[in-house]
């Protein structure tokens, strides 16, 4: 459902404040020693190791596996602050039709998600519950396997990243995908971006395009965009090998889930139903 | 050599001009494509990979067929064969360039594709696949040209042509084992997730491509005064008769897996292939079409009384051509997708600009095809 | 070796030679002022010293060079600080650090881009801030 302009607003406000925060005056450009440390601010982990750059008034987070929890049951219906925040961001295009459509995040009914696991007595509670659906980020991913020109990467930490400007628009990605999480710009996207977020570039059109784990936001020292946002609490996320993140103590403590495990991907995106 | 393509009759005349007329039109849509992107074709976020993938796939068949030519006669010495290799040779030439030329017009940043040189990835298959299509695309053109060449001149060919005319049979073998591969290994996919895609690659490859040599050789028998020979076409018909037959086991037995063991992964794909699925049918009606004229092609291929008839023979290979063309085309790349992971289903339809740039390529192909077959002629006639 | 229809051939080879040479002779006595650049913008201004990541005359000739060495470094290695060659660090963007000085892009990049006829199509995905505005 998409949002009333009123909430569209509200949301667009919220982010661009966070978005605005890091950027100020002070980190852009400076004569500052790269040797500075600074302390985390609270709500930051301090953990996962803390490296100094001057992109801003916090240190890049690092990590040794990020990773997300998406706690399902908390996500209100209806609710798409998650989306609305992560494509403000990230410059994503509203095409307006099916055909063409680009999305980063996006929300689907349990029972697609989770097909294997559904069966006919669940309750439509729980089979039509709305959960929010993206790049997994996997260990083992196959997009990475395939791609012709190693346009798709997996970093160290973890994220599975694209470079814009090596794809070929070959789609083999799109292909090995079990998810879904990838979309190709079949047109110039930069005409339906519906505000342009100057702190991050467009795409071209012929190139495939995911979610990122938001990293250049972790490398200003901020959490993602989705998890920022979402009033809720719904989306937990941090470094798994830091026994103290909160990603790692929730997973811990309960049941948790990943799409279509028996492939062998390793996804890295933990729903908790 | 060349210049034999340049004269010929008004009817050669007429036919070429129509074919550039059609590859010119397709060039005017690519042109818009390259403009618009790759919007202007029936592709969605679903179904990725559409019509352009889907003749790749195609005709990557027929390119290996021409070792359906090659294997018989030199390494088994059969006579009949010995004239026409080069006919496959020179196919398999005009096919894979159209394979590469429908991945470029595939791709969405085609200006890139040196990145596919400068930044090679084993671990990619389509890296591979550039690798020994172009591979196979220089063993036939040079040997082709050679032995017709020496043809020409009336001496035997070079004594370096034999091991390339020998590699050229495991490499035909392996481009369409590593297409098939393209397609096999993704995790995601379970129409494609098959053991036998490479075989069945293979089936309707040996099929589909004989079965076009037999319509080309039935041309060049009526339009010039070149004559394949009864026996080659009667066994390239037969060799026909027993791929398609293969191909047809296959396509049962990959029926038998998914719906006796009922596994509603494997079902799904092969219920919107052959049934559709919640009102989605085009693609079945296509597969139904696939179907009737496979088992049709292959009666009038295996019964002897209608084999030896040249017009039924011509409509079976039409047959054979058309059924696997969808089977192998559309049919296997649109069903890959459909379900989507997410369990949708997406229908794709292709639209204009796309099957006119798809006429495009298959014209400029044709004109290839031609104008070598041409030469050919010309030198097999004259000498 | 005679050299048949010579006239048409010598004739071919004469216009061939005046076509391919059209750059050379088409704008002569036509000379194009060098292109003006203006780094006059409100950032430049603030400047204690006026200096640009590098010298300039390094980054006249090297700036697509460094621009290409800062996308792997951003993109592929995820390392966004760069320290010049005085030692100063900045970061690495072309929105954010290149046009936050040079924000008069028609003033300044364009110039000589169109001088020399080149088209970066960088713009294509990185944003312009003056056209956001």
């Amino acid at each position: 459902m998409a949002p009333t302009r009123r909430e569209f607003l509200k949301i667009a406000g919220v982010s661009a404040i966070g978005l605005v925060l890091p950027t100020l005056p002070g980190g852009q450009i400076s004569n500052l020693s790269p040797h500075i440390t600074r302390s985390a601010q609270a709500g930051m982990p301090a953990s996962g190791g803390v490296s100094p750059t001057v992109s801003g008034p916090l240190p890049a987070l690092r990590a040794k596996r990020w990773a997300m929890a998406v706690d399902a049951g908390k996500c209100p219906p209806g609710c798409r602050d998650c989306i609305t925040a992560c494509h403000l961001a990230h410059n994503v295009p509203d095409f307006g039709n099916p055909k063409d459509d680009v999305h980063w995040i996006g929300l689907e009914r349990v029972d697609h998600v989770f097909s294997a696991e559904t069966h006919p007595r669940l309750p439509e509670s729980i089979k039509g519950l709305s959960v929010p659906v993206f790049c997994n980020h996997c260990e083992n991913p196959p997009c990475v396997r395939v791609c012709p020109t190693q346009a798709t990467f997996q970093r160290a930490d973890g994220i599975v990243m694209m470079d814009y400007h090596r794809c070929i628009g070959c789609r083999f990605c799109m292909a090995a995908c079990p998810y879904g999480s990838r979309s190709m710009n079949y047109r110039d996207p930069r005409p339906f971006v519906p505000k342009q977020n100057p702190d991050f570039p467009t795409r071209t059109k012929g190139v495939v395009e995911k979610c990122n784990f938001c990293e250049e936001r972790l490398a200003r020292g901020i959490f993602p965009a989705c998890v920022t946002v979402c009033k809720e609490k719904a989306l937990v996320f941090g470094d798994l090998e830091d026994q103290g993140s909160d990603v790692r103590r929730l997973l811990d403590g309960r049941f948790s889930i990943r799409r279509r495990p028996e492939l062998g991907t390793g996804p890295q995106v933990y729903y908790l139903l | 050599m060349l210049e034999k393509a340049l004269k010929g009759s008004r009817g050669y005349g007429i036919w070429v001009a129509f074919l550039l007329l059609l590859a010119g039109i397709g060039f005017f849509f690519y042109l818009k494509q390259l403009d618009y992107g790759l919007g202007i074709t029936g592709m969605s976020r679903d179904v990725s990979w559409g019509l352009y993938i889907a003749q790749f796939t195609f005709l990557v068949g027929i390119a290996a067929s021409a070792v359906m030519l090659v294997l018989p006669y030199y390494l088994h010495d059969h006579k009949a064969f010995g004239k026409i290799t080069i006919l496959g040779e020179f196919l398999a030439v005009s096919a894979v360039i159209m394979c590469i030329t429908f991945v470029f017009v595939d791709l969405g940043q085609p200006g890139r594709a040196i990145n596919l040189l400068l930044y090679p990835s084993p671990r990619s298959v389509l890296f591979w696949d550039v690798i020994v299509l172009n591979g196979y695309l220089l063993l036939n053109l040079v040997t082709g040209w050679t032995v017709l060449g020496c043809d020409r001149k009336g001496i035997p060919p070079p004594a370096w042509v034999k091991p390339l005319i020998y590699l050229s049979i495991p490499w035909a073998v392996s481009i369409h084992t590593v297409t098939a591969f393209i397609y096999a290994g993704l995790p995601g996919r379970g129409f494609w997730l098959t053991a036998i895609m490479a075989p069945r690659f293979l089936a309707s490859a040996f099929a589909s491509g004989p079965a076009l040599l037999i319509l080309f050789c039935l041309i060049l028998r009526r339009f010039t005064r070149f004559d394949a020979g009864e026996k080659a076409i009667q066994t390239m018909a037969k060799i026909v008769a027993y791929a398609l037959a293969t191909s047809i086991f296959f396509v049962l037995v990959e029926l038998f897996t998914a719906f006796y063991s009922q596994i509603p992964g494997h079902v799904q794909h092969l219920k919107y292939l052959f049934a559709g699925l919640d009102g989605h049918n085009t693609i079945a009606h296509w597969i139904t079409v696939s179907a009737f004229t496979a088992v049709a092609a292959l009666v009038l291929l295996i019964l002897p009384q209608t084999r030896k008839r040249e017009p039924l023979l011509a409509l079976a290979c039409c047959f054979v051509f058309l059924s696997l063309w969808i089977e192998k085309g559309l049919g296997l790349v649109v069903t890959g997708f459909v379900p989507s992971p997410l369990e949708t289903i997406t229908d794709y339809t292709p639209t204009g600009p796309e099957v006119a740039i798809t006429i495009g390529i298959w014209a400029l192909g044709l004109l290839m095809i031609t104008m070598f077959y041409k030469i050919f002629v010309s030198v097999r006639t004259e000498t | 070796m005679k050299l048949y229809d010579g006239g048409k051939i010598i004739a071919g080879i004469a216009v061939f030679l005046i076509v391919a040479s059209v750059p050379f002779w088409y704008g002569r006595g036509k000379a194009v002022p060098p292109p003006d650049l203006k780094l006059d913008t409100p950032a430049i201004e603030r400047l204690k010293e006026k200096l640009c990541v590098e010298p300039a005359p390094y980054m006249r000739a090297n700036h697509m060079k460094l621009l290409g060495a800062w996308r792997e470094s951003v993109v592929r290695e995820g390392n966004r600080s760069y320290r010049a060659a005085d030692g100063k660090v900045y970061k690495i963007s072309l929105t954010g650090t290149c046009l936050e000085c040079h924000s008069n892009k028609d003033q300044f990049c364009d110039r000589c881009h169109d001088y020399a006829g080149a088209k970066p199509n960088c713009w294509s995905c990185h944003i312009i801030p003056e056209e956001v505005r």
